[in-house]
């Protein structure tokens, strides 16, 4: 799937939100929000509930109005230029939602009617195929396990081949065998050249499948980088020490927590290590255990959601 | 940027689609959107027949069950024409699959346009039904065939929009059922079904003429006799006005995302 440049030859984002704000009643969910997705990214969108990121996916959609800014998809805002920037989005929402009158194959034929494609199914077939659909394509809605209406969902989301492809939580329980299977899927639609933006609670599959993550907190983004640099730049790396006497006065400004006489200090990175060996030496100290840790998403996301990470509100 | 204007190049594959996914809906539960539509009709003239038959005459000539037949036929066309476009949009949005049609590029005025003209489909083929299985039983005439034709597009056209509206703005099914059954029946039930306005007292008659859907089965009921209570184009001007008012509102519904687009 080839990219789309603008006419000034800058390459056109994917998503392009811009200070966006959306009020529901007293409640803030949306709050100046702004992000560039590139094309081809692989993008998560992380935050915990009530944090806005399906109000975002909603506005993007057109399923939410924004009270002000702009959201648009491959240039296209969403509410001037909604015909083409819907054609340009699939969309796997988050709720578990069927049509109970039709079959699976009725569904996406139907899907891909709304999209304006007649005659489509051959392109229906191969989705069907890769989300092992085939057997069940003249099944009712109804009769499908959860898993299987959760494929029907993604295959609707792709009946028009859309070159972005939004995710709000889409393995919501769903069984590790086919959550990891839908990961190959997903992974796979990247490898050619669709956007992906993915929301999920699983910050394990975040962490191994984004290239870049925007946390959200209360309609705010409060952190956006690449997924290494976000796990570097906020925790840094910390070393777990116990020692034979008490920790020397000087790493005293250090110690991130203790528990007896364990130690957990924050140094800055690898190059660290060897001055804070250097500390320890001169003070005469005896090191009973060491260990280095370098916390994963999770760790991150608990942090930036605390608000105690060091360069919360920076953003790049 | 690059701009559209809501409601330019229409796209007739999105309307279509949506046309077509309503009318299969319609024919998986035929049972109950055709056939028990069309055994309720019969049953109504089966005990008016037997209460009222030889003790009242209408129009001077007409029997009383002859009657009836158009304007019980009308009634079920409206009350189908209504519960289509309302039952399935309360249904889309309570089961959370109006996303399904929220989230493609299909402009309001394919929206409306698809969800009135199946609902005008099933009212339509229920009251053919009705017809198919009552007439017979009363040597119906056919004196105007036109003009019952055009009351029956129009009658259905105007509940289909009514019926979109209120599945618009219906949380529950307890609301919907609520104005179908405290707006909708009243109304058709009170619009001259089984009696001429004629035979009313004088208020009441001007009562009637209040309810527009008395001027729909009047002039349905026209096409049959070639006799009406009321001048059929004066019906006619009535009821396509009534339509083009009532869509205008649904049109404007639909565009402002009411309870659709948050």
């Amino acid at each position: 799937m080839g990219s789309v440049p603008a006419p000034s030859g800058k390459m056109i984002a994917a998503i392009e939100i811009q200070d966006l704000t959306k009020r529901f009643g007293s409640v803030t969910a949306l709050d100046g929000v702004s992000l560039r997705i590139e094309q081809g990214e692989f993008f998560g969108l992380l935050g915990p509930n009530g944090a806005g990121k399906t109000t975002l996916i909603s506005i993007l959609a057109g399923l939410a109005r924004a009270n002000s800014g702009t959201a648009r998809v491959l240039g296209h805002d969403v509410v001037t230029g909604y015909r083409t920037a819907r054609r340009l989005l699939g969309v796997v929402p988050q709720e578990l939602v069927f049509d109970p009158f039709f079959t699976v194959r009725e569904t996406l034929r139907f899907q891909s009617g709304y999209f304006g494609l007649r005659r489509n199914d051959a392109w229906i077939d191969e989705v069907m195929h890769h989300l092992d659909l085939t057997g069940k394509a003249d099944a009712n809605m109804r009769a499908l396990s959860g898993g299987m209406k959760r494929r029907v969902l993604i295959a609707q989301a792709l009946v028009h081949r859309p070159p972005v492809i939004v995710l709000d939580e889409p393995t919501a329980g769903v069984d590790v065998e086919l959550r990891h299977g839908l990961w190959q899927f997903i992974q796979r639609l990247n490898d050619a050249g669709h956007t992906i933006v993915l929301t999920t609670h699983y910050l394990e599959e975040a962490e191994a499948l984004c290239g870049r993550i925007a946390m959200l907190k209360l309609g705010r983004v409060v952190a956006l980088d690449t997924t290494a640099r976000l796990i570097h730049r906020f925790n840094a790396l910390y070393a777990r020490l116990r020692l034979d006497r008490a920790l020397p006065a000087e790493l005293e400004a250090q110690v991130a927590s203790r528990d007896g006489d364990l130690h957990v200090l924050r140094i800055g990175d690898y190059a660290e290590v060897e001055q804070l060996l250097a500390v320890l030496r001169v003070a005469g100290c005896k090191i009973v255990e060491m260990e280095l840790v370098q916390p994963d998403l999770e760790e991150v996301f608990v942090q930036i959601m605390r608000g105690d990470a060091a360069g919360v509100g920076s953003v790049a | 940027m690059k701009s559209e204007t809501p409601g330019e190049a229409i796209s007739l594959t999105g309307f279509l689609t949506l046309f077509y996914k309503e009318l299969l809906r319609v024919w998986k539960i035929s049972f109950q959107t055709i056939a028990a539509p069309v055994l309720t009709a019969l049953l109504y003239l089966l005990v008016f027949a037997y209460a009222l038959e030889g003790r009242v005459r209408v129009f001077e000539t007409v029997p009383y069950t002859t009657f009836l037949v158009p304007g019980l036929a009308m009634m079920t066309m409206l009350q189908n024409a209504f519960a289509n476009s309302s039952s399935s949009f309360i249904q889309s949005k309570v089961t959370g699959n109006i996303v399904f049609v929220l989230l493609p590029p299909i402009s309001y005025w394919e929206f409306f346009g698809a969800y009135v003209a199946a609902a005008m489909v099933r009212g339509i083929v229920v009251g053919l039904g009705v017809l198919a299985v009552t007439g017979p039983l009363v040597g119906l005439p056919l004196a105007h065939p036109q003009w019952s034709l055009v009351f029956a597009l129009l009658g259905t056209g105007v509940l289909g929009t009514l019926g979109l509206v209120a599945g618009i703005w219906a949380d529950k099914f307890d609301q919907l059922a609520g104005f179908q059954n405290f707006v909708i029946m009243p109304f058709t039930f009170l619009a001259g079904v089984f009696y001429s306005t004629r035979a009313l007292p004088e208020v009441w008659q001007k009562v009637s003429h209040l309810n527009p859907f008395f001027y729909m089965i009047d002039g349905f009921r026209y096409g049959f006799f070639g006799a009406s209570d009321v001048n059929p184009y004066v019906s006619l001007s009535i009821v396509a006005v009534f339509l083009m008012v009532l869509s205008a509102g649904a049109l404007a519904l639909l565009r402002s995302g009411y309870k659709l687009r948050g």
